[in-house]
């Protein structure tokens, strides 16, 4: 094995088992930043011997025996070695020169310790950006450098996030443990939005941009499906999966040839992974199953799930969508959430219901620079025949939007507004 | 990026033998571990090439062959369809199955799926065409301006 093909396999061995590696060890030495320390020391070793000695058979139980060693050592060095450490390193010992023997201890115990993990790293004493962070480099198995260019931040930046994260749990004195009771959900819900932010970012995409990013979709997406592993009886969990499943399954099909945008009703259908979209129909049975159906991630993946139920957009099920919006609006009411409800009203009982829904926001101050809304209200003016009112419309989201290609196409439907009304003074004159 | 990790036949599943008890078990088990770590998005055993068939395609002419076919170690006896970082990745994953036909000799091929990023920097010819004829479209535009 040449020393850039072991690299390789150490790189992925580490990508399949460095999140259970650190959880194991968080339990020993009770702290996040340590174990990490102490499980990238097994990489390093790993680094130095498998280019010669090749993978082992069983990589994780080498890199777990490996940190194990030195978790020991630090235990013992250790001047602050309280009773219970000497207890737990004699225990170590114990375990490790006869059986059970400690990483099949730690493997059946993995699921526990991997949550725990999860829990720490989306903790509400942590910034969004430091939960993100801390995510994506503890359970997603990315390096700095990764999550780095994932985000378009400077590598450094990451690194201090990641440094001071762990630093604010140890000094938090944040347990190592999966929260019950009343604080449960809250936790819970944390952890869904940081997996959903994550989605998000990927989502966010564009064609010109570094691969690093679109992968953020699969990075969140199998740390959705961890999750529902983890905790099956959690409905919301399979609410955001089949969410996301549901969403990535249009991947292909949200951008035309040169990178411009599809919005969704215009997208070709056949394009469309019917195996994800398979698996976010599931998720969000297994969701609706557990009672969950109206939680506020199972309501978004059902209005994802009609659209792929649909095999042509006429086929779409309109009035249960705007039903859906209606549970949404009442859950999480937001402006965002009211316009897709009016676009939805729209289809379903005519433009004019949703340009009455759509009239309404244009006070609304959080709308006043999202060019979605001038962009909606635009093409139901157009489908009500007021061509010069929809042209201005067009003309003001195309002014508010950074990307080049929807500016494009805005300009286009205002372009194409404007003719209507040539075309009506025409036939005025005759 | 997704790989099939696809499971070579053996004479015994060519046979229609099934797998015994023991190997269904361990196979249970490697496909719950491939779940919990969010790996594996489908995957299915096939039965013997004697209950299959082949069309074939030759000079505009159709046919068709029903099973079995004899070239045992190319038939496919099954197949994972998962989502993996690289392709080392989905190799360690193949490392980590049972032997698929136990103590027979097995052989598990790793191919990767074709995806949109794939043409992120080399489309195919058929974006590269659609692409120009969009570039002529909008250049005859300006021309008429």
């Amino acid at each position: 094995m040449s020393a850039s093909d072991a690299h390789r396999a150490i790189d992925a061995v580490w990508r399949i088992e460095s999140a259970k590696l650190i959880a194991g060890l968080t339990r020993i030495v009770r702290d996040v930043g340590v174990a990490e320390e102490l499980a990238q020391d097994a990489l390093v070793a790993a680094l130095e011997k498998w280019p010669q000695s090749g993978v082992p058979d069983n990589p994780g139980a080498w890199l777990m025996a490996t940190a194990k060693h030195r978790a020991i050592d630090l235990l013992r060095r250790s001047k602050r070695l309280e009773k219970k450490h000497e207890q737990l390193g004699a225990q170590l010992e114990r375990d490790e020169a006869g059986e059970p023997d400690l990483a099949a201890a730690i493997d059946d115990d993995i699921g526990d310790d991997l949550l725990r993990l999860v829990f720490i790293a989306c903790h509400p004493v942590l910034s969004t950006d430091a939960r993100v962070a801390l995510t994506l480099r503890l359970l997603g198995g990315l390096t700095t450098a990764e999550i780095a260019r994932a985000f378009l931040v400077p590598e450094a930046t990451v690194a201090q996030r990641i440094v001071r994260a762990k630093r604010t749990l140890t000094e938090a004195r944040v347990p190592f443990e999966v929260p019950h009771g009343a604080d449960r959900a809250a936790r819970l819900s944390s952890v869904l939005e940081v997996i959903y932010l994550v989605f998000n970012e990927g989502y966010s995409a564009t064609a010109g941009d570094d691969w690093m990013r679109p992968a953020l979709c699969e990075d969140a997406l199998r740390l959705g499906r961890i999750l529902a592993e983890l905790v099956p009886g959690e409905s919301e969990v399979h609410g955001l999966v089949a969410l996301m499943e549901i969403q990535a399954s249009r991947s292909r099909a949200r951008t035309g040839p040169s990178g411009e945008p599809i919005l969704l009703l215009e997208q070709n259908r056949a394009r469309w992974d019917r195996l994800l979209i398979g698996r976010g129909l599931a998720a969000l049975a297994r969701a609706e199953k557990l009672g969950g159906a109206l939680g506020p991630y199972a309501l978004q993946a059902a209005i994802t799930a009609c659209h792929a139920r649909a095999r042509t957009m006429e086929e779409t099920d309109w009035a249960r969508i705007v039903a859906l919006y209606d549970a949404l609006a009442a859950l999480t009411p937001s402006p965002v959430v009211e316009l897709n409800r009016a676009v939805a009203l729209a289809f379903a009982f005519g433009p004019a219901a949703g340009l009455e829904v759509v009239d309404a926001l244009m006070t609304e101050p959080a709308l006043e620079k999202y060019h979605l809304l001038p962009s909606v209200r635009g093409d139901l003016l157009a489908k009500l025949g007021r061509f010069e009112e929809a042209r201005t419309e067009f003309e003001r989201a195309a002014s508010l939007t950074q990307n080049t290609q929807e500016q494009k196409l805005l300009h286009e439907r205002a372009a194409a507004s404007a003719k209507e009304i040539a075309g009506f003074t025409a036939d005025f004159r005759g | 990026m997704r790989f099939m990790l696809i499971v070579k036949a053996s004479k015994a599943s060519e046979a229609g033998a099934l797998p015994d008890p023991e190997l269904l078990n361990a196979m249970g088990k490697f496909n719950e571990e491939m779940v919990s770590a969010g790996v594996m998005l489908a995957g299915e055993g096939l039965q013997a090439s004697s209950k299959g068939a082949r069309v074939l395609f030759s000079g505009g002419k159709r046919s068709v062959i029903d099973g079995p076919f004899t070239e045992t170690k190319e038939l496919i006896a099954g197949f994972w369809l998962i989502e993996a970082k690289s392709k080392e990745e989905a190799v360690q994953w193949a490392l980590r199955s049972p032997a698929p036909h136990g103590d027979e000799d097995s052989e598990i091929e790793i191919r990767q799926v074709f995806e949109a990023s794939d043409f992120a920097d080399v489309m195919s010819p058929e974006d590269i065409a659609r692409e120009q004829e969009l570039r002529d479209r909008l250049g005859t535009k300006s021309a008429a301006q």
